[in-house]
């Protein structure tokens, strides 16, 4: 039974105003293959027999504390305080959604606030909206938005160190939009800046580049700027929030856009989501950005308020001309992301970064010196990920480690060609020494196996 | 409501002002705009330099309702932009067409000129638009 309420004398009349015989004609366009689309689905259960049968299928995924992952490529195992769970499931926040009577929920307003405060604080940015959905949107937003707000400029310079599923979201982002995109290539790890220079002309709307980039190299991003400036063109940063305890914030290197991915503050790895986006900007850019923002006031008797502001950019009121359709956030994510910086402050962002790059670090010698094992970009410097050219396929060596509980890290070869034999792999704070050494005997027991 | 009889007008709600010789014009905004609009919170205006042509958008301006576009009366040259409304775009509000002015052009082609309506012409345009709202009113 379906749920649309449309009685047959409804039906027909609609039909015959449209000038079809029946609903099939109606939908000719579609193949038939996919309209005698059907649902088989099994009798229904009982509840108690429906939570076995859950329970069964549940056990067949690894929950990531069963196993020891070095996976990163956009997603982060990290350290997440107890109380951010504890905060985010109490009644009052677990139900905010972006809220449409924004003013009368001051509370939730108040959140954002902060949430973009502390954001701006950490990317040195002046304005950061009050969230998107994740680090792919903020990227294909930030293009969408240098197209919109810059009518005559219709290229997208990006790196091909950013992150592959980012690329392939821009894609989607700007599908039907006068646009041409420009992938730079990639050399000793980083972007070819020689490339990025004569790619870049009056033409370009915007230069996307991420440090630490898809490689875990840290780019040259200040040169970059320098070099995407003159032309007139929007210099975007894509950044590891996490990253930035311990690298130079992007509103220190003239960043026209700062943004990424928010799941290493305070979000699990999951299944790849909920996360949340974070969208920064100068105050120059102010007028042209998506998403909502948070601003603070005060209200008739002088009290702190807060309201939404700036929605003059919005596609509510400025319709077709907005730059954006974004309409709203991901306000609990992003609330954990608060809390997260909140707990950490300053000392503890730098504390968090600095043993992320340690631990890196320890974990690329000591793989590095595992027989038949090398860096494939000994030059660059990286923060929590790096890449292993390893002696034999990198996906034979992550199956093997998969059977004694450890992913190795993310095989290139499924996104770069001539990468079979790399080997992505990350490590964060969450690793000790013991892990790390684990790891490097296994990666050098498995290769022994492969040859 | 206020419509200056030294002042050329556009259907679009812009006033301009001609200089000497009909070589330069300064463009702003009728007080019918900004009462409209109501409180002005930002615009963007051209660039000092910045080729604009006639009846095409070159400029926006946003208050706590809305965000408009304003069109050139007139093609020509940016050779002055009003710095001070940019500061503090209430100044439209309260002197939209003394300090509240936007830019300045040089013209490219003064037969444009004959495409400009009179104070009287737009004063008929917005008593039009008055009584027509009034109608609007009533069938609500």
């Amino acid at each position: 039974m379906d749920y649309i309420p449309n009685a047959d004398a409804d039906l027909s009349v609609m039909l015959r105003e449209i000038g079809v015989a029946s609903f099939d004609d109606l939908v000719a366009a579609i193949p038939a293959s996919l309209r005698q689309f059907k649902m088989e689905l099994p009798v229904a259960m009982s509840e108690p027999e429906l939570q076995r049968e859950l329970g069964a299928m549940a056990a067949r995924s690894k929950p990531l504390d069963a196993l020891t992952s070095f996976l990163g490529a956009g997603a982060y195992e990290h350290f997440i305080p107890s109380a951010i769970d504890h905060l985010v499931s109490r009644g009052e926040l677990y139900t905010a959604y972006t809220p449409y009577q924004a003013e009368a929920s001051q509370g939730t307003l108040q959140l954002l606030y902060e949430y973009q405060s502390l954001i701006c604080r950490l990317t040195g940015m002046d304005i950061s909206n009050a969230s998107l959905y994740d680090g792919g949107s903020a990227v294909g937003e930030s293009a969408y938005l240098a197209l919109n707000a810059q009518p005559r400029r219709s290229r997208i310079v990006v790196s091909s160190a950013l992150h592959p599923e980012y690329r392939q979201i821009l894609k989607t982002y700007t599908a039907g939009m006068e646009v041409e995109i420009v992938e730079l290539p990639v050399r000793d790890g980083v972007t070819d800046l020689d490339a990025l220079a004569s790619a870049v002309n009056e033409n370009t709307a915007a230069v996307l580049l991420q440090s630490p980039n898809f490689f875990g190299c840290i780019e040259l991003m200040q040169r970059a700027g320098e070099l995407v400036k003159p032309k007139g063109a929007w210099f975007v940063a894509v950044v590891n929030p996490l990253s930035l305890g311990a690298l130079r914030p992007p509103g220190e290197y003239g960043a026209d856009l700062a943004v990424g991915e928010g799941q290493p503050l305070g979000i699990p790895v999951g299944y790849g989501g909920p996360y949340v986006g974070f969208l920064t900007s100068s105050k120059q850019l102010v007028h042209k950005i998506s998403g909502r923002i948070v601003g603070r006031s005060v209200d008739t008797e002088g009290r702190d308020a807060f309201c939404l502001t700036l929605q003059a950019r919005e596609q509510h009121i400025r319709r077709e001309k907005a730059t954006s359709n974004i309409c709203t956030n991901q306000s609990l994510m992003a609330l954990r992301v608060g809390i997260f910086l909140s707990l950490l402050g300053k000392r503890g962002m730098r504390e968090i970064s600095e043993l992320n790059l340690r631990r890196s670090h320890q974990a690329a010698e000591a793989i590095s010196r595992v027989p038949g094992f090398a860096l494939k970009f000994p030059r660059a410097p990286f923060f929590n990920e790096f890449v292993v050219t390893c002696p034999v396929s990198a996906q034979a060596l992550c199956d093997r480690l998969e059977g004694e509980g450890i992913l190795a890290g993310l095989p290139l070869g499924q996104f770069y060609a001539g990468m079979e034999r790399e080997l992505l792999v990350c490590v964060t704070e969450t690793k000790s020494t013991a892990d790390i050494e684990r790891l490097s005997e296994a990666l050098g027991r498995a290769a022994r196996r492969e040859v | 409501m206020n419509v200056p009889t030294d002042l050329k007008y556009t259907e679009s709600h812009e006033w301009v002002k001609l200089g000497k010789n009909n070589e330069t014009a300064t463009i702003g905004l009728t007080d019918f705009a900004q009462e409209e609009l109501t409180d002005i919170v930002y615009l963007d205006l051209p660039k000092v330099g910045d080729e604009i042509e006639a009846g095409t958008e070159c400029a926006v301006v946003e208050s706590v309702k809305a965000a408009s576009d304003i069109y050139a009366p007139l093609s020509g040259k940016v050779t002055e932009v009003n710095q001070a409304v940019l500061e503090d775009p209430a100044i439209v509000n309260e002197d939209a067409f003394g300090k509240g002015w936007l830019f300045k052009i040089k013209l490219a082609d003064p037969a444009e000129l004959e495409e400009l309506l009179s104070d009287s012409d737009y004063e008929e345009i917005l008593s039009e638009k008055e009584s027509r709202d009034e109608d609007e009113d009533e069938e609500k």
